[in-house]
């Protein structure tokens, strides 16, 4: 039997729709209601702020509604930062794509500022001054920020993509529904990492390796992971990790929200997250070294290039690079060693004097947009080495070229080396 | 002889046509070309097109992009006529709404239940009618 059609609305919503705030509002709301209709919610909510993930270019309906919504003056209502775009537009010489598809890029980014977007460019906007707080409800788009916004600031946002988040941020509403509820936040899968030796965590590349088997086991529910070594103040455990796993695990399976025991916020001890009859995995080394190899393509040491930063690189990421770089050698010349990062963060490491350290030993920055979504590097590259899960997780399909993971100490070896130089001690 | 299922609406319209029957869903964003062809290479129904049928399937997966791909693909034409799933999925309706708004082009999403679904099979002619205000959507077999 059909179910009961059961969503009631406020009288100012009612209002919305009928289009008493004008168009663009009616035509928001009727997107939303639809979709609360569809899923069965009984009410609409106020969100604090939203995340808009249609800003990269993917054919001409998204440019079509987004200039519909500029057209009939639409405007957000609440905070609204945007995702990366298909152009870097500080550096416009980097990427090289076909002529019309750049230049509706550009406009579809031109539709977001008219309608009030904070022009933030990044898929990390948590790390480029935009972080809700604890509980708060948002509406954000893109994989890794949704992830990370639910479990490591605790705010709710269910998984939202192109045009809902416009339209949530142009009306300030989202069905009641998914990860906003207590009860969807609870963890339904607990994975066992303390009988794993905690040195193999003590490198970023790891954390990786971590969110594939988060993605792999969990898919879309909500997992647990307890027995991981150290926290965020004994640096352990950093925002970086939680970031880089956060991703990949959202990459690989449709990971919207996870816990850490005793790091995240919603997750104090197992007891006060895990759902009844929870499933519980215990993990070995093996899984993680597994789970390594599936962001490796290819066992050759021959490099073309490198790239860090995906998600968005992180000032803390640029301080650990410009450690690493120190005054050692320059990258091989026939290197090409990119990094993707806010403007943002770009604008502060040049302040603190990373960003230089990283150019003059060879490097290239790109920002507003991520090498593997839009033609950066130059066609004769094949084989790249990243620190990044998510990269090394698309790039193979997106660029048809080889990946190899590493940590932030092996891909600069391998960079100034010209070839890939890993360390298996690391990995025992 | 005629036989009439009835499910819910996820999304209003009115469609006729041949069903294509997936065994497992597909992602609109990186599993489906502009041409309206599974590329999926690890798609049971890889090469598939998926123009002008009635899609069924049990849900949607993949990426929260296959919004803009559905999307794209109904302005071009390329599209299903309809679809017909098990559980409804959110990212597809999201893609059949703004469709609606932006080139007035209506795409019936129909969720069936179990006993419904199990009575349509592949290459056979239905017709959807998915009403909005009732919320009750039909399936004519």
């Amino acid at each position: 039997m059909p179910s009961q059609v059961n969503l009631v609305l406020t009288t100012e919503e009612q209002a919305m729709l009928a289009g008493a705030n004008g168009p663009a509002v009616a035509m928001c709301m009727r997107i939303i209601v639809g979709v609360a209709n569809a899923n069965g919610a009984e009410k609409l909510i106020e969100i604090e702020s939203a995340h808009a993930d249609g800003t990269l270019y993917h054919g001409e309906a998204g440019l079509d509604f987004t200039e519909k919504l500029v057209a009939l003056g639409g405007k957000v209502k609440v905070r609204t930062t945007t995702n990366v775009g298909s152009l870097d537009l500080l550096h416009p010489d980097l990427v090289h794509g076909d002529k019309t598809l750049m230049e509706h890029g550009r406009r579809l980014m031109d539709a977001h500022i008219a309608l009030g977007c904070e022009p933030t460019w990044s898929c990390a906007p948590y790390q480029a001054g935009h972080r809700p707080a604890f509980g708060t409800h948002v509406a954000w788009a893109e994989s890794n920020a949704i992830a990370f916004v639910n479990s490591v600031l605790g705010a709710r946002s269910d998984r939202y993509g192109d045009f809902l988040d416009l339209s949530a941020a142009v009306t300030g509403r989202v069905p009641f529904g998914g990860l906003h509820h207590d009860a969807a936040r609870k963890a339904v899968l607990v994975l066992d990492f303390s009988q794993i030796d905690s040195k193999m965590f003590a490198e970023d590349a790891a954390w990786a390796a971590l969110g594939v088997i988060l993605g792999n086991r969990a898919g879309t529910r909500v997992a647990a992971m307890v027995g991981l070594p150290g926290d965020l103040s004994d640096g352990g455990v950093t925002e970086d990790r939680l970031k880089g796993m956060g991703a990949t695990g959202a990459s690989a399976g449709g990971v919207g929200l996870f816990h850490v025991v005793g790091i995240t916020p919603e997750a104090p001890t197992l007891e006060a997250i895990v759902a009844p009859s929870a499933e519980y995995v215990v993990m070995t080394a093996e899984d993680v070294r597994q789970a390594r190899d599936q962001l490796s393509t290819t066992a050759s040491d021959k490099l073309d290039a490198v790239s860090l930063g995906t998600p968005h690189f992180s000032i803390a990421e640029f301080r650990a690079l410009a450690e690493v770089i120190g005054d050692g050698p320059k990258f091989a010349e026939y290197i090409d060693f990119y990094i993707s990062t806010s403007r943002d963060v770009m604008s502060r490491a040049k302040d603190l004097g990373y960003l230089d350290i990283f150019l003059a030993a060879g490097g290239r920055v790109l920002t507003d947009t991520c090498t593997y979504v839009t033609p950066v590097m130059s066609t004769n590259v094949k084989n790249v080495m990243t620190n990044s899960g998510k990269w090394a997780w698309y790039a193979p399909g997106n660029l048809g070229i080889d990946t190899v993971l590493g940590s932030l100490s092996e891909c600069v070896a391998s960079a100034r080396a010209g070839r890939v130089v890993r360390d298996e001690s690391l990995w025992s | 002889m005629v036989k009439i299922l009835t499910g819910k609406t996820s999304h209003p319209g009115t469609a006729q046509g041949e069903v294509l029957l997936l065994t497992e869903p597909v992602s609109f964003w990186g599993g489906v070309d502009h041409h309206g062809e599974i590329i999926d290479v690890h798609h049971a129904q890889h090469k598939a097109k998926i123009t002008n049928k009635i899609l069924v399937m049990p849900s949607g997966r993949g990426s929260s992009s296959a919004t803009a791909v559905l999307a794209e693909l109904i302005r071009t034409g390329d599209g299903p006529l309809g679809i017909v799933m098990l559980q409804c999925d959110t990212i597809l309706v999201i893609g059949a709404l703004v469709s609606a708004e932006i080139y007035g082009i209506s795409m019936p999403i129909v969720e069936l239940q179990q006993a419904e679904y199990d009575q349509l099979s592949d290459g056979m002619n239905v017709s959807l009618v998915a009403d909005f205000e009732s919320q009750v959507a039909t399936v004519t077999i």
